[in-house]
């Protein structure tokens, strides 16, 4: 049939086959999380439309909010790189977080330099790199030449970043002034905010930049070609010449300064500082399993599941404000109803089937 | 000099094993139930949130029926009502196991703050139970402490000395043969799959009415994860992972007892973690897992 509606046509079926499965999927799942949301708004009491309000209102109520919800995306974007790189490999990944923690010390303790601006940001950026690369690659080397399952080894090594960070920031580099948070950073070392009043800051462009370097690396080159090969198929890829221990290791090193970067982009685009107990970045690397499992391990899917997923964000702090003093102890329903909604989300996700039967078997109806 | 002579009297106390004791039954359950869920082939890295969902039912319900069987029963509840959940999507739906796990996690987490913050208004943490609510304890010695060994036991028994664990692992190892057999795969793994997160939220149980007596947000402490470590530990023997689950406990106990001042606080609570990691490393050569662990089967 399409062979009769000549080449451009064909392109564009294709095109438009190649996505609509995925995007199909990844929309069921929004949908049933949103849905399911919903009803635990009502469940807590309160009408189920307050949650559609808040997604809506959250994002959309005033200029300030559109950006606020924009400055979010970055960590979003590179946590969920830091998943993607790897799950290409065939890697689970769950070290995002700790990889960001790391991140985010190195990239605070190079601000403290003295160094001309430019330069400066770059230093810190590439230390951030650097410690989430190489916290990363231990997950990845325990994996390739042990056999240390990734799940296991990633979770392990978030609770030592967060400790060893925890520690640091504690004792090492504390603000004498207030000792709950690190010292600042030099302003040389400061990525300008884009709008005044809001927190979107150039570190948006450089995410976004580096969501476009990983996916030329992914499918431009023969280290991507040779991670996706290794995650289609381990066996035959060995066979091709490929050591898929050494690729896992790679992988991993990648996915790792992902995660350092998100951390180092915080600290050196938002906040100029961490506190103590890492308050202000902590749970971004998780987000990120969400963000990209979402937009199915791929960089432009990882940037428009990153902006639902920061929607969903300030949608549940919508939530909370419009409910608060009307719940319990003058409590609202807590922001973590978002994340209650993304687990629902990503659950939806594991099943991609589901979708399709629930076609199949509308079809059926309708045939009969 | 001081220190050191302090340290060592920490291992003449009685108390210290008590607390080793009470340390390892989460993790062991979790760890056992998690054993006869991967022996029949289906991964729950959806542990953690499943201790949380225990914990926060068996809690939520004893302060409104202000009863310890009902509490159980109802932190058991909702354990098997996952562990259907997660069978069903991984086995008839052939989801994937690991996304459901993650999922899991992170809808317990966010469900279990929901929850108390709309009945006691607290983001953090539940009123404590009263204490003739909580589970009773014999000398410091709570009841889950045998239980937990005698369900290692069993668990044990069944899979290795009945003709249904020889029909369970067969779904594990080679699921076409299994089915070729007469086996029912789905069946076998859906009900191991249960029994696990059974087991799993009794770990939560546990936490919530027994050690604390109230949920916290953080009540899991990456238990749940620790358990999917020492299933490798065990090589998958349920027996296994009691013991390992009292190395942990040891380990555990042990960073607990220093009292601060004497090193880092951060390096105590850090010990549990890094020994998980490397007792892994050192024993996962040894162990194999079930061949067909964390696949889907799909009937032809």
């Amino acid at each position: 049939m399409s062979q009769e509606t000549g080449e451009g046509r064909g392109r564009i079926a294709r095109f438009i086959s190649k996505y609509s499965r995925p995007l199909t999927e990844s929309a069921f799942s929004i949908l049933i999380g949103v849905i399911i949301g919903s009803l635990l708004v009502m469940a807590t009491g309160f009408s189920p439309l307050i949650f559609y309000r808040g997604l809506i209102s959250g994002t959309f109520r005033s200029q300030r909010a559109f950006l606020d919800m924009l400055s979010y995306l970055t960590p979003l974007i590179m946590t969920g790189m830091s998943f993607a790189v790897a799950a290409r490999a065939n890697i689970f990944n769950i070290g995002a977080e700790g990889q960001m923690y790391l991140g985010a010390l190195a990239a605070n303790v190079v601000g403290y330099l003295t160094l001309p601006s430019v330069i400066h940001q770059v230093a810190c950026l590439g230390a951030a790199f650097l410690a989430g690369a190489a916290w990363g690659f231990i997950a990845g080397v325990l994996k390739s030449k042990r056999g240390v399952n990734e799940v296991v080894s990633t979770i392990m090594l978030n609770w030592i970043a967060y400790y060893s960070v925890n520690y640091v920031a504690t004792y090492k580099i504390y603000d004498p002034t207030s000792p709950w948070k690190t010292n600042s950073i030099q302003d040389t070392a400061i990525l300008p905010f884009v709008a005044k009043g809001t927190s979107l800051s150039v570190s948006l462009l450089l995410a976004i930049a580096f969501a476009v370097v990983v996916f030329f690396v992914l499918w431009k080159t023969s280290l991507g070609y040779e991670i996706r090969a290794v995650g289609l198929a381990s066996t035959a890829a060995e066979y091709g010449g490929i050591k898929p221990s050494r690729t896992i290791a790679k992988a991993m090193l990648i996915a790792g300064g992902c995660g350092g970067l998100a951390g180092g982009l915080e600290v050196l685009g938002r906040f100029w500082f961490l506190d103590n107990t890492l308050q202000v970045i902590r749970n971004r690397g998780f987000d990120g399993i969400a963000v990209s499992l979402v937009g199915r391990n791929h960089p432009i899917g990882i940037i428009l599941s990153a902006v639902f997923f920061s929607m969903l964000d300030a949608g549940a702090g919508s939530v909370q404000i419009y409910t608060s003093g009307k719940g319990p102890g003058g409590l609202g329903v807590p922001l973590e109803l978002g994340l209650a909604v993304t687990g629902i989300i990503i659950i939806a996700v594991a099943v991609p089937g589901l979708v399709h039967m629930i076609g199949d078997l509308i079809r059926k109806r309708r045939g009969s | 000099m001081m220190q050191w002579e302090f340290i060592l009297r920490i291992f003449l106390r009685a108390t210290f094993y008590l607390s080793v004791l009470r340390m390892m039954v989460p993790i062991a359950l979790a760890a056992i139930g998690e054993v006869i869920g991967e022996r029949a082939g289906v991964v729950n890295i959806g542990l953690e949130g499943i201790i949380m969902l225990g914990a926060v039912f068996s809690v939520y319900v004893g302060h409104m029926f202000l009863n310890t069987w009902i509490a159980i029963l109802a932190g058991l509840g909702v354990g098997i009502l996952v562990g259907l959940l997660h069978a069903a999507l991984t086995t008839y739906l052939a989801g994937d196991q690991i996304i459901d796990g993650v999922g899991l996690n992170m809808l317990a987490f966010g469900l279990g703050v929901v929850m108390i913050a709309m009945r006691w208004g607290m983001y953090g943490t539940t009123p404590s139970l009263p204490f003739d609510i909580r589970v009773p304890t014999f000398r410091g010695l709570s009841p889950f402490v045998p239980f937990t060994v005698i369900a290692a036991l069993a668990a044990w028994f069944v899979l290795e000395k009945t003709s249904w664990g020889l029909r369970l692992k067969a779904c594990g190892e080679d699921p076409v043969a299994a089915e070729a057999a007469g086996i029912s795969v789905f069946k076998t793994r859906t009900i191991a799959t249960v029994i696990g997160s059974a087991l799993t939220s009794l770990a939560g149980v546990f936490l919530g009415i027994d050690w604390l007596g109230a949920y916290t947000r953080d009540i899991s402490a990456g238990r749940g994860f620790i358990a999917l470590a020492l299933v490798v530990f065990s090589s998958w023997n349920p027996v296994g992972a009691v013991l390992g689950g009292l190395v942990f406990g040891f380990f555990y106990a042990f960073s607990l007892s220093i009292p601060s001042g004497i090193v880092p606080d951060q390096l105590l609570y850090v010990m549990p973690y890094v020994v998980t990691l490397l007792i892994t490393i050192a024993f996962v050569a040894r162990s194999r897992p079930p061949a067909a662990v964390g696949r889907p089967y799909k009937k032809e």
